[in-house]
């Protein structure tokens, strides 16, 4: 029997808490199940019961017994709430590859983790079903912090992904979850869209080990029509990490007629270089239709040549193709003497040529976090 | 997967209403508002059933041009089918669609010849209903009364224009006809809340529709295929309306206008409320909603050449006061 993609999501979802992949999770989640209701962070208080969300620069003034653009936060008589905190809604063991990190301990396991809801709507979100709804909307098991950095220790990942969805809008328990995985000796590693305000943000850069963010495009107008969000607090927020000496990687989504010309490519590669330097490594990956964006087809392999080809020129050091599986650019070279120093197959880390960090043949210091 | 608003089935229908929206469009929409200023007695808050009833019997009667309640709910529902009534309950107890017009609803409703099991009195929430006065009840042989966290969500997603939602199966398979009942009441993003915005509570999403007052939100969902379809009459309870500080109630922002609303074209009937609203804010000393920015534009885009869901054109409404 051929399974669709969202069959296959919710089986795959499902099957990380009834295949015995989590011993610990408890029975699914009941609706407005106290037990995920946490006040939330940042926040400001206004007169009549209305509050003004701080988390991320969208700052919704919400009304007492609404909730944000997210979903997932609720005002409840003036206090605000996360009502995720703990409501894991997917569950998986993934390859760090497929996050995609790939200057972040090569090679290993991520327990890969989401709750429902996100800041944006992105006309091609791959996960809408989980992104895209309000928590009570689908199946959710309970996992607080605690359990969470024991399962993910049990199954031999060094690290806990916030993945799937948008980590910002469960960011208390982001938080709490990266301080019990450290309290065992798991990393935390968070794949988000970026579109969190700067408090909050440096903030979370004292919890978690590393941020992928998705950079969507390099134009406000995209932003605004394809994601609604903001181009410009996502450079900001990039431009924090960087302060801050967190460990980021940028994946661009590469999507035909809407953010592939050479320009945004070239305009992209030069903001990269000259405001995070060239080792950020720059993922451009291929786009395939899903959600309100399947008029366009899959991005074409000489795109993301060319896209490549661009971003090289500019002189980034370290720029990788997506969903290309067996595509040579999925492999880390040495910018010095342009030999293989991590060799990749799709997810699959073939070879891990680094000697404490460095090129084995001209002992180029490769950066990242690489355990070895 | 199957996108519904390019499927043949609803081009054809589409297509096929297109003629008939459009002879409206050209025609006059009729907003009857029916008032009683004893509907309340003086200092209560009771409202007496009595003249609600009557109330509501003069706006039918007026809407359909009929010479009784009973001919023209005839013209509303026909046997057979399972009605649905769409309240609006976020604002609980204080400002929600009034349970005693829903029993009002009903009564009628059963007097047309629509039994019990076939009425379903629905809302986003089992919680906000019941925060409203509403009892959730779902036993197959009553009026059911649910919210969608009961019903629960179509699988795939309604998409028109900038809208692409999950519809509520209240709506998509329960009911063949829809009776909409906002309230009369202001909103602090969208700047009204009445017929067109009241579907919000159809979907699984309405939190991704604030932005940009709603803007062209509010039209695109109204245009999904089982909403413009299904809905057939608007009776926006303006017993107690609210000017300032919706969608919440604000007991200092209400005030008893002890009527109801009620059209079958529900961006008339929205344009209507609006200028109620506004009125009210001018003589309270309140600026005017566009001054704030919150300006209801999505009722001009519900009436635009894309959407044709009604007219916001004084002209082509008449106003009806009963």
């Amino acid at each position: 029997m051929s399974l669709d993609r969202r069959s296959f999501l919710k089986t795959a979802t499902l099957s990380a808490c009834a295949g015995g992949l989590v011993p610990l999770l408890a029975a699914p989640a009941q609706e407005d199940d106290a037990r995920f209701i946490v006040e939330a962070k940042f926040y400001e208080k206004l007169p009549h019961k209305k509050i003004k969300c701080k988390l991320c620069p969208r700052e919704c003034v919400i009304d007492d017994r609404e909730r944000g653009y997210c979903g997932a936060r609720e005002n409840r008589g003036g206090t605000y709430f996360t009502l995720v905190h703990s409501r894991v809604v997917s569950a998986h063991i993934d390859p760090i590859e497929k996050k995609p990190f790939f200057h972040y301990y090569p090679g290993t396991l991520a327990f890969s983790v989401a709750t429902a809801g996100c800041n944006v709507n992105c006309k091609m979100c791959q996960n809408w079903e989980i992104s895209q709804v309000r928590p009570e909307q689908v199946r959710a098991i309970y996992l607080p912090p605690k359990d969470l950095a024991e399962v993910a220790r049990r199954y031999g990942c060094p690290s806990i992904a916030y993945t799937y969805s948008e980590p910002v809008i469960f960011y208390e328990y982001l938080v709490d979850a990266a301080d019990a995985g450290h309290a065992v000796g798991i990393k935390s590693a968070v794949v988000t869209g970026g579109y969190i305000q700067e408090e909050p943000l440096q903030k979370l850069c004292q919890h978690v080990d590393a941020i992928k963010v998705d950079l969507k495009a390099f134009s406000e107008k995209y932003y605004r029509e394809i994601v609604n969000g903001e181009l410009k607090p996502v450079l900001d927020a990039l431009v924090t990490m960087r302060k801050l000496k967190m460990w980021s990687e940028i994946v661009y989504l590469v999507i035909p007629t809407l953010n592939d010309s050479d320009q945004e490519f070239k305009a992209l590669a030069r903001w990269v270089k000259s405001e995070l330097g060239p080792d950020v490594p720059l993922h451009f990956s291929r786009f395939h239709p899903d959600y309100l964006l399947k008029n366009l087809p899959p991005t074409p392999l000489n795109t993301l040549e060319r896209a490549k080809a661009i971003a090289d020129s500019e002189g980034l050091h370290y720029v990788y193709l997506g969903n290309v599986p067996g595509h040579p650019a999925e492999s880390t070279y040495c910018p010095k003497c342009k030999r293989v120093v991590v060799e990749r197959v799709g997810f699959t880390v073939k070879n891990i040529r680094l000697r404490k960090g460095k090129c084995p043949d001209c002992q180029q210091e490769i950066p990242g976090l690489w355990g070895t | 997967m199957h996108d519904r608003a390019t499927s043949r089935r609803d081009l054809l229908k589409a297509c096929l209403a297109a003629p008939l929206q459009a002879a409206a469009f050209q025609s006059k929409s009729r907003v009857v508002i029916a008032r009683d200023s004893l509907l309340r007695s003086s200092g209560s808050s009771v409202v007496d059933s009595t003249r609600l009833l009557k109330a509501l019997d003069r706006a039918m009667q007026s809407l359909y041009d009929c010479d009784s309640p009973l001919e023209a709910w005839k013209r509303v529902v026909k046997p057979g089918e399972v009605v649905g009534l769409k309240v609006n309950c976020l604002a609980g107890r204080g400002n929600s669609t009034s349970v005693l017009l829903v029993e009002a609803l009903c009564e009628r409703l059963q007097q047309a010849g629509i039994p019990k099991k076939n009425i379903v009195i629905w809302d986003r929430l089992n919680r906000d209903l019941e925060s409203a006065g509403y009892r959730v009840a779902a036993h197959p042989d009553r009026i059911r009364c649910v919210g969608n966290d009961t019903s629960g969500y179509e699988d795939e997603l309604a998409i028109y224009g900038s809208a692409g939602s999950l519809l509520s199966t209240a709506i998509t398979r329960v009911c063949d006809a829809v009776i909409n009942l906002p309230v009369l009441k202001d909103h602090g993003i969208a700047g009204v809340t009445l017929a067109l915005k009241n579907m919000f509570g159809a979907i699984h999403n309405p939190n991704k529709y604030h932005v940009n007052v709603g803007d062209p939100y509010v039209a695109d969902v109204y245009m999904l295929p089982p909403i413009r379809q299904k809905v057939r009459l608007h009776i926006c309870d303006a017993i107690t309306a609210q000017y300032e500080g919706g969608p919440s109630y604000m007991p200092q922002w209400t005030w008893p206008y002890n009527g109801l609303i009620v059209a079958r074209d529900p961006v008339a009937l929205d344009y209507t409320g609006w200028q109620i609203i506004e009125q009210k804010r001018s003589e309270k000393g309140m600026k005017a909603l566009k001054e704030l920015r919150r300006e209801p534009t999505y009722i001009a885009t519900a009436a635009d050449t894309q959407h044709r869901l009604g007219t916001n054109d004084p002209r082509r409404i008449e106003r009806v006061e009963v």
